[in-house]
């Protein structure tokens, strides 16, 4: 028991870093590199070759993040999301990680496929996607600061 | 009034006041209360 829990918080940290340093990189660097690359007529090689890419380990790195942390919350799984006193800060985490989820794989992923030319839309439908997919992957971004936070103080207090 | 969120730091200021508002209230509402 106790080794397997080592090894799901193993798991949760890499994956956890993955996740949320990728997240990092599409809000930090590749927004304002592909505006740029846009000006000076360069952006395709970006959005070819690098955002799928970026995004799959993206989107996959934070399903294994999740599950990894269902199974190292144990039994500690329904009073961290039903936030319990003395799992109130897991939960909060917890919660904000979960929310993050779902807006990777039901508001950036679908939008995000549409303006890298996955599925066919038309010009309209990918401007919208492409403010939808912003707007949800700077929401992470603001959750990922109280998510980190809650993580921590939930295992080491605060 | 402009989203906070189409700025970076805009969105880093927001995600440090959510955590503070939520820090509040965990400790007032669910640990506290």
């Amino acid at each position: 028991m106790e080794y397997s829990m080592g090894i799901f918080r193993w798991v949760h940290f890499m994956a956890g870093v993955m996740w949320i340093g990728l997240l990092y990189y599409f809000n930090f660097v590749q927004v304002a590199g592909l505006k740029a690359a846009a000006a000076d007529g360069t952006a395709t090689g970006i959005s070819k070759h690098i955002a799928p890419r970026a995004l799959l380990y993206f989107r996959w790195s934070a399903v294994v993040t999740w599950l990894a942390g269902a199974a190292l919350l144990g039994p500690r799984f329904v009073p961290a999301f039903t936030l319990q006193p003395e799992a109130a800060f897991i939960g909060i985490g917890a919660w904000l990680g979960t929310i993050m989820l779902f807006n990777v794989w039901v508001l950036i992923w679908p939008n995000q496929k549409k303006i890298l030319g996955m599925v066919s839309a038309s010009d309209d439908e990918k401007n919208k996607a492409r403010r939808v997919a912003f707007l949800a992957s700077r929401t992470n971004t603001m959750l990922s600061i109280p998510m980190l936070f809650f993580m921590g103080a939930g295992v080491h207090g605060f | 009034m402009k989203n906070p969120l189409d700025s970076l730091w805009g969105t880093v200021i927001a995600g440090l006041v959510l955590t503070v508002v939520l820090y509040v209230f965990a400790n007032n509402f669910l640990i506290g209360g």
